[in-house]
């Protein structure tokens, strides 16, 4: 017990440390894959077949294959087949590839959401703009956006509670994560080793941000309940 | 002279001919009833007049000036036609109000885009557009006084009944001066005791002389109303004529067998 007190601010100074990273991969994920999600369901709602088939296409591989391998993928592809680390050797170059494959990844999930919010719109709401004399773009945000919202904010809710959790597959490319930082305490770190107890404060990390995401996106919700 | 002429009006979905050359002109101030059965193409022809569906031929003049012609490439392409539009309101049998937008923004949306539109070309100033804005505020209030929502200008459209919803969507047409204003059956989709005050603000639309195009099933109203009736039957006009004529003596064996039908 005495051991632990004494090895404390250590343990948590570098679980802080990975959970900055945590956070900071959480939230580029979401800043990047808010717009990309929405760009990919206006490709598979295209009249023109090519665009929306290739989108399609994208989505089923995307969707269909584990976020680890394509964390794999996309940080050793560039260095071990093409013979151009693009990444470098970094923390930095993980992040960005970390960064690359998760957006990707969430703007899929999220454009299959936005999809069924923009086609959930009535039909006589597009047509009441048109009649009013509206361009399609005015009839996009000034109409159907906030009423897409309304509708997708349970579904993204959850895939942004999975994210929290998810930002851990990160680890499989070295990324020091907050269960890499957590883990380091096992192997030996900090003069620290065989130490399991860091891990279950890690899990609190985890328990408490889920819960401060859960409470702002509940609020979220609450804050369109002013219309129907 | 007429303010609308529709010529040769043909309309196809999938093979199946839906209105199957409609000709019919509208004078200036008049009302106009399309009555008839359900799938008979009223619906599918207004549609047509407010640019909704592109007919596959025909003419459409308002005030002489083409508005669409099937055979002029020139009046099918999106920017023409979202200009032309305008000539025409339209009052849906489902309201389709704007959920997230009080009764006072959904008049005003319209009309307050159009004018950022302007103010973003540069080409109204400053001035220009406030004032705008304050005309639009002020118009809004008017005509939602008119239609008899004062008092609820600010309630969101799920906090009013379907006949205040219907009348808001009035409103909403009415603020963007339309030529002429369609209705497709506007009380349809009313509990009965709520289609009176409906019919009350159109009826009051028609004293004022303002040109307009009423399909409905209420007879009744639209022999009070109307100055013109039209009969549709599978994608045709059957009869035509003066409203008491044609409910009184209808010519056609199709029109009396409708009309025996809506008596019941
Ligand atoms: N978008 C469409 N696609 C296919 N058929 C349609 C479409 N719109 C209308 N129709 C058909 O056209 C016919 C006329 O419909 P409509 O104009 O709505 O008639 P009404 O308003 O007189 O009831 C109906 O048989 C209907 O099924
Ligand atoms: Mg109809």
């Amino acid at each position: 017990m005495e051991l632990i007190l004494q090895q404390m601010p250590v343990v948590i100074g570098a679980l802080n440390q990975g959970f900055i990273q945590t956070l900071k991969l959480f939230s580029i994920t979401l800043l990047g894959a808010f717009p990309l999600g929405l760009i990919i369901a206006f490709g598979t709602l295209s009249k023109i077949k090519i665009i929306s088939l290739t989108t399609q296409f994208i989505i089923w591989i995307i969707r269909g294959t584990p976020l680890m391998i394509q964390l794999l993928i996309v940080y050793y592809f560039p260095g071990l087949v093409l013979h151009n680390p693009i990444w470098g050797g970094g923390e930095s170059g993980r992040f960005l590839a970390a960064a690359i494959a998760f957006i990707v990844n969430y703007a899929c999930y999220f454009s299959e959401i936005y999809r069924g919010g923009i086609q959930s719109v009535p039909a006589g709401q597009q047509e009441a703009g048109l009649v009013l004399g509206l361009t399609k773009r005015q009839i996009f945000f000034h109409i159907t956006l906030l009423q897409m919202i309304k509708r997708i904010v349970p579904p993204i809710s959850n895939e942004i509670i999975t994210l929290v959790k998810d930002t851990a597959l990160a680890r499989i490319i070295a990324l020091q994560e907050i269960i890499w930082a957590g883990q380091a305490f096992m192997k030996g770190s900090h003069g620290i080793s065989g130490a399991v107890w860091p891990l279950f404060f890690t899990a609190f990390y985890y328990l408490i941000f889920n819960g401060i995401v859960t409470v702002a996106l509940a609020w979220f919700e609450r804050k369109l309940d002013y219309f129907r | 002279m007429a303010i609308l002429e529709v010529k040769n009006i043909r309309k196809k979905f999938d093979d199946i001919e839906v209105l199957k050359g409609i000709d019919f002109s509208l004078e200036k101030g008049q009302a106009l009833s399309i009555i008839g059965s359900s799938g008979s193409g009223k619906t599918t022809l207004l549609r047509c007049l407010n640019f909704l569906e592109t007919p596959d031929e025909g003419v459409i003049k308002v005030n002489d000036e083409i508005l669409f012609d099937s055979s002029d490439p020139l009046t099918r392409s999106e920017s023409q036609i979202r200009k032309k539009r305008l000539h025409f309101g339209l009052v849906f049998q489902s309201f389709n109000l704007f959920p997230q937008y009080t009764a006072l923004e959904n008049v005003m949306l319209a009309p307050k885009l159009a004018a950022k539109e302007k103010r973003n070309k540069k080409s109204d100033d400053i001035y220009e557009h406030g004032s705008k804005l304050l005309d639009i505020y002020h118009d809004a209030h008017e005509l939602l006084k008119q239609v008899g929502l004062s008092d609820r200008m600010n309630n969101y459209p799920h906090q009013l009944s379907g006949g205040q919803q219907q009348r808001v969507a009035i409103a909403r047409a009415l603020i963007l001066k339309p030529d002429i204003l369609c209705f497709d059956e506007p009380t349809s989709a009313l509990d009965p005791e709520l289609t009176g005050e409906v019919l009350k603000v159109i009826r009051g639309l028609s004293e004022k002389n303002y040109t307009m195009i009423i399909v409905t099933h209420e007879m009744e109203f639209a022999r009070d109303v109307a100055n013109h009736v039209i009969f549709m039957d599978g994608g045709v006009i059957c009869e035509q004529g003066n409203p008491r004529e044609l409910f009184e003596n209808p010519k056609e064996e199709r029109t009396k067998q409708f009309l025996i039908r809506y008596k019941n």
